[in-house]
Parts: structure tokens; sequence; C-alpha cells
């Protein structure tokens, strides 16, 4: 089954309630999609159930995007395959907090 | 001797936690903090068996809602479950607009340890809905005979959300509790938390259709001396009442406080002393479209007649210029024989007072502003 190394970039609130410094590496087995890549993530750091995605409808919270390949994937299907550079772990996916306007 | 005791007040801002520490002098104050920088804490609390044990809820319009348990004071804390599902098909309630609208769960208001269990706690969560862990918050049950109460589908959201913000617990039935929901009301179960009753007659809201409904009222918050839990004290939108019959009837105790357009007694926050039930504070707000105290004049009100006779209290805050608010979580006292009275504000000061409310001083001043405030009186 293809494995990749995933590399994942977590907001500051996110990292540091994981414990983790700079980016994750995750290991994803079969097709790389958000899907598979928050499974993944959740599954190491189950302190973060809930805080990317609803525990319930697994939808994207609303004000936390996804970014990869200086393009936003927020709206793209959980399911859809994400770019190669990803899969490859050339490029990072991005979990972003959205832009506030100043809270 | 409780004057050699040690006080730890626990502070839930917009943007972080603080923990406050003094002795029973309580003139000197460490201060730790912020813990969980950058996030909501609507409420952090202490078990009353076991003061190391503390459960906050942290909470975020971007990440969701967290739960956090320390087991050493505050000192370390773990991030435990934060998964709130509601039980079955949630259903629906009033929308806004009058149309059904379903459940959603948005965030944890109010978190109430058992008295007699560190591992057992009540949260009141809005959409609002009773939920309790008996494992130290690995995992979250709904009480949903509270949420099915017969109005439930009625219930409309106030501008403030459709919260349940006050969780009672009586410490002479473990079976009886008491909880109320922002434009709702007051709610009392006999049987730990299965069925509900609404206990909301007496109350009287000019700003709902039927001023003397059934629900409807926006109860901002309630209180009870554990030595007489019959008696139970509210801060409703406007009015403050007493109850001497376990909520069955209020009745109003505005008495003299600061009149305001026709009416009186606006607020939010409402507690007990430690020693003594008939003595009770308030924060008189002016109005429900102005949010800040009364000529820009911040007083703690206490009757000693459990109403209806009020004196303000000033010495040590600021009699002018100020224009905070003190919402309805962030008033407690410390059972110190000298009893100890702490609210915080808006402005992100937290006072207090060693001596019942006489004089006052402010333990810092500059916080993100304040969101409730605990106090445990330790050994």
């Amino acid at each position: 089954m293809n494995q990749a190394v995933i590399r994942v970039v977590l907001p500051a609130h996110l990292r540091t309630l994981a414990k983790v410094g700079g980016q994750v590496e995750l290991t994803v087995a079969g097709p790389v999609t958000q899907r598979s890549i928050l499974d993944a993530l959740e599954a190491r750091y189950p302190m973060l159930q809930g805080t990317i995605r609803d525990h319930v409808t697994q939808e994207r919270r609303a004000f936390v995007r996804f970014f990869a390949c200086q393009e936003d994937l927020s709206h793209e299907s959980p399911d859809a395959p994400l770019p190669d550079a990803v899969a490859s772990g050339a490029e990072p996916f991005l979990v972003v907090g959205a832009i506030a306007g100043g809270m | 001797m409780k004057t050699m005791s040690k006080v730890r007040v626990l502070v839930g801002t917009r943007k972080g936690a603080f923990i406050l520490e003094s002795d029973g002098k309580r003139q000197k104050w460490d201060v730790s903090g912020p813990h969980f920088a950058g996030w909501e804490l609507y409420h952090v609390k202490g078990s009353p068996v076991d003061p190391n044990r503390l459960y906050a809820s942290q909470s975020s319009g971007w990440f969701g809602q967290l739960i956090q348990r320390s087991s050493d004071g505050g000192k370390t804390w773990e991030p435990v479950d934060n998964k709130f599902v509601y039980d079955g098909v949630p259903g629906t309630h009033k929308w806004y607009d009058g149309t059904p609208h379903p459940w959603e769960f948005k965030r944890v208001w109010h978190l109430e340890p058992s008295l007699t269990d560190p591992d057992t706690v009540y949260a009141g969560v809005e959409d609002a809905a009773l939920f309790r862990t008996m494992d130290g918050g690995k995992s979250w049950q709904e009480l949903s005979g509270m949420r099915g109460h017969g109005t439930g589908s009625g219930w409309q959201p106030g501008a403030g959300g459709l919260g349940l913000h006050t969780i009672i617990l009586d410490p002479k039935d473990p079976k009886r509790m008491f909880i109320a929901i922002s434009a709702a009301g007051a709610f009392r179960s006999e049987d730990g938390g299965a069925t509900w009753k609404a206990i909301n007659r007496g109350l009287r809201s000019e700003y709902i259709p039927d001023p003397d409904a059934e629900v409807g009222h926006c109860v901002h918050h309630m209180a009870m001396h554990p030595s007489r839990p019959g008696v139970l004290f509210m801060q409703k939108h406007w009015d403050v009442l007493r109850s001497d019959s376990a909520g069955d009837l209020w009745k109003e105790v505005n008495g003299n406080l600061p009149e305001d357009a026709g009416k009186r007694g606006f607020g939010f926050v409402i507690d007990v002393h430690a020693h003594e039930p008939e003595t009770i504070y308030v924060v008189p707000i002016k109005s429900d479209s102005q949010h800040f105290p009364h000529e820009g004049k911040l007083r703690v009100y206490r009757s000693r007649t459990g109403g209806n006779d009020w004196e303000p209290l000033t010495k040590g805050l600021p009699q002018r210029d100020c224009y905070v608010n003190v919402l309805r979580d962030a008033m407690a006292v410390d059972s110190l024989d000298s009893c100890g009275v702490y609210f915080g504000t808006t402005g992100g000061q937290v006072y207090a007072s060693a001596d019942a409310g006489d004089s006052w001083m402010p333990i810092v001043r500059d916080l993100p502003a304040v969101l409730s405030v605990e106090v445990q009186t330790l050994a």
C-alpha cells in the first residue's frame, strides 16, 4: 500500500495544545486527502479532535482553512486527492485560523 | 484556624485564565497566568472535595471547545474529552426569527463540580443543555431531560445566546439541583437531573409578550446559601428576586436599588455571604441597553436582610468615570472567618474585599475582560 510522509503545519494555538514545535510529519496510508490527513493527525494527537472539524459531522470548522501549494483548498471535497506535492511531502498541508479582522 | 488558611481565586477571561493566591490576610497576592493564553475561559472551578482538582472551560471561535483538568491546583493541566453531543435526535428550539432551529453545541458556559465526588462535574452549555461527566472529564453525557423539558422547543435565544449558565447543587439533598438559562428561566430537578420543572412563578418580565409566562424570562444568575437550600436569590434581566420555597414562588426584592427609567434592579451577578444567609450582594448596572454602572460609579450593593434594604459599598472602588460591567459568573465569596468577596470586571480588574464588602482593593487591574471568578478557601 502507498504510504506517504506528509508535512502538516498547524496554527499556533493547536501547536500549543498538541505540544508540538514546528511542523508535524505524518504517515498516511492510501490516497492523500484532507480526510486521510486529518484522520492521521487526530489519531496521533487526540486532543485535536473537534478543534479542526466537528466531532460528529466531520465538517471543517467555519473559521479554519486548509491551504497548500498557494491555493485555498478549504472548499474542496474532503475526499478529493490533494496535490502531488503535498502527497510527496514536498509541500506542507497548512491548517490555518481564518483572519479575524481585529478580535 | 481559618485565618491561617489560604485563598485561591480562579479567574476566567477573554484571553486566558489567571490564578491569584494569597494567605488569609488577603493583602498580598501572587498572580499566575495567563493559562491557555489567547483562548476564552468562560469558567474555571475547583472540586469542593479535592481542591487541587480544577476544571476549566476553554473555547475559541476558531477551534471550538476544550475542557482542561488540573490535579495540582492549576500548576499543570491536561485536556480531557471535549465531545458534547446531544442525546438522541436533538430536535429544535426557536430561532431569532421564530422558526424552528436545530440544537447546536457552541460552548460550555459553566462547570459545576460535584459536592462529593471530584470526578463528577456538571456542564451547562449553549445551546442550552446540561451534561455530566462521572470519570473526571474522560467522557460527557447529556442529561437530556433538561433540554427535553416540555417547553424546550419554544426556548428562543436572547442576544447573548441560549446558554445554560447557572448550576446549583443542593448540599442537603443530592437529588435536587437548580439551573438557569438565558431567556428561558429557572428550572429544578428533584431526581438528580432526570426530570425538570420550570420554577418561574412570580417572575414578571415586561420585555416578553406574556410578562408572567411559564418560561421565556431572562434569568441572569442565581445563588443559594448552603445552609438553607430552600432559599434562592436571583438576578434577572430586570429585578432581584428571592424564593423561600425552592423556586416555587418568587418575589421581587429590588427595594432601594438605584432607580433607572422607573425600574430597579438590572444586573448580572448575585452572591450570598459565606456565614450570613440573609446577606447578599449585587452590582446594579444601568439598564439593559447600556450595561455599565450607574453614574460611572462602581458600587456593590449589600443587603443584610435578604433583599429590599440595600446599602452601597464604595470604599476602594472607583466612584467616577467607571464604565465596566460585571458578568454573571464573575463574583464569588470565600469562607474565611471574615468573609471575602471577589468580583471581576470587563475592564480587567479583579477586586477583593476581606471584610465582607466594607472595603475593596484591586488584586489586579489590567487583565483581559473577566468572564468568571471563583474562590477556593484552602487549609
